[in-house]
């Protein structure tokens, strides 16, 4: 029997998740004995047509990573859904947004403008940004077009499954690629990891704050962090009551709190106002100066509780600057 | 209902539908009738009010207020305040469309999926 074949495909990300499938180290021996890649940027050299050459539905599954910001993410999600049975939303990225989501802070033209003209490594003396179409006397020279907002992929296509993290780690690849391949699928829409939240499992749990007991926000080069207490209870904000189980508690164990990659739990819709929620319900103040005192201390609370989820949150972006 | 159980998806959701404004009114400091509940919702809506500045939502269009049963004119009072700075601040603009319209979230897609 011919092995299925499988697409791993990157759009709006860092490049992460495709490394993620190299460092499954001697699994992925398993994985290329099993299947035939038709596109893996990263490993292989395949190109767009081989895609489009292929039958509708053709690939049994197609990773994709990253979220999608420009025309050219678009298409091929497009096309990859078209020739696809299943596709796996892989990472944070493709799932919620990812960091690269956090720009929807701002819009095409702020972006361009920094990145072009005010960063202070950038010297471009004929203010010359990407356009979608450049008159030369050869011909036309075309780049996609970059969109004022980033998308999830599920904005964007329908998509099967996601495996969540930044970047999902091997165990859960392993598991889904598993079950894939064996046909022993969960329900459509299944979020390929626990769905309990990452306090559940942190070996810090039993010294979590149960009452408001923080007096102050404190960022965490400020502090010489116990490597064994709650961050919460430092006063550092850890995005764990708010974030999805499944990661080995990466970031806790590095002693470092967690950003949320994995997302919220299905109980949850908007991961940032959750964590607003719990962070609200152990600050020790009922006085409202003393209230607005700590909520300064706090000097990014949206850039924070979105870290990951920016474009799948309730608001998706900012509102009060120009977007298409 | 309680001030202590609104949920900050609560208010995300009402901009989310299109709302230009969100009005709280609570039971003054001491007289909640679940003791605590207007103090949390108090921390919430500074934090919450901080947060909506950076998704470009002006101070206008968030407030909380303190309005007991008895106190018809100030209730009166501050509505009016509330949709004079909204009107004059006009109609928040939306988050584009999405290139794929779902008839479900992504949270409804979880929820099924889990039970
Ligand atoms: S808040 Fe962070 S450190 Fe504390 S129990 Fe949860 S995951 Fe662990
Ligand atoms: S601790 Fe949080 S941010 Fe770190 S890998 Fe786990 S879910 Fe992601
Ligand atoms: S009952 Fe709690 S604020 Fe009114």
């Amino acid at each position: 029997m011919a092995k299925p074949k499988v697409a791993f495909y990157w759009c709006a990300s860092c490049g992460g998740c495709e490394e993620s499938i190299i460092d499954l180290a001697e699994n992925i021996l398993k994985v290329i004995e099993a299947v035939e890649f038709v596109i893996f940027p990263v490993a292989m050299d395949f190109k767009m047509k081989d895609v489009e050459a292929l039958h509708d539905r053709e690939i049994a599954v197609s990773f994709i990573n990253g979220g999608i910001r420009t025309e050219e993410q678009e298409h091929m999600a497009k096309l990859l859904r078209k020739k696809s049975g299943i596709v796996v939303a892989y990472g944070a990225c493709a799932h919620l947004g990812g960091t690269p989501g956090l720009a929807n802070f701002f819009n095409r033209d702020m972006i361009f403008d920094y990145v072009y003209r005010k960063a202070p490594s950038v010297e471009n003396p004929h203010n010359i940004t990407p356009k979608p179409r450049t008159a030369v006397k050869q011909g036309d020279l075309t780049l996609p077009k970059f969109y004022d907002t980033v998308f999830t992929l599920d904005q964007v296509i329908d998509v099967d499954y996601y495996l969540p993290g930044c970047a999902p780690p091997p165990d859960l690849i392993m598991k889904a690629i598993e079950a894939i391949l064996s046909g022993n699928l969960p329900p459509k829409g299944s979020v390929l990891a626990p769905d309990k939240s990452l306090c559940h499992t942190c070996k810090r749990k039993p010294t979590k704050p149960e009452k408001a007991i923080i007096k102050e926000i404190r960022r965490v080069h400020e502090v010489l962090l116990d490597p064994d207490r709650c961050f919460l209870d430092q006063g550092i904000i850890c995005m764990g009551p708010a974030t999805r189980d499944g990661c080995g508690e990466r970031c806790i164990n590095a002693n470092m709190p967690c950003r949320g990659c994995f997302g919220s739990t299905s109980r949850v819709e908007d991961q940032g106002a959750k964590f607003l929620s719990a962070l609200a319900s152990v600050i020790d103040a009922n006085d409202e100066n003393e209230i607005r005192k700590i909520t300064a201390s706090i000097v990014d609370p949206a850039g924070v509780f979105y870290f990951y989820s920016l474009p799948a949150s309730m608001l998706r972006r900012r509102r009060n600057i120009a977007n298409e | 209902m309680c001030t202590g159980r609104i949920d900050p998806q609560f208010v995300l959701k009402a901009f989310e539908k299109g709302a230009d404004g969100v009005l709280i009114l609570g039971c003054h400091p001491g007289d909640c009738h679940y003791r605590e509940g207007n103090y949390n919702a108090l921390r919430r809506f500074h934090l919450l009010k901080k947060m909506l500045d950076q998704f470009g939502i002006e101070d206008g269009r968030f407030r909380l207020d303190w309005v007991s049963a008895s106190e018809a004119e100030k209730f009166v009072g501050v509505i009016n305040d509330m949709v004079k700075k909204v009107k004059a601040l006009g109609p928040l603009k939306p988050a584009p469309p999405l290139p794929l319209s779902k008839k479900k979230g992504r949270g409804d897609i979880q929820a099924e999926a889990h039970g």
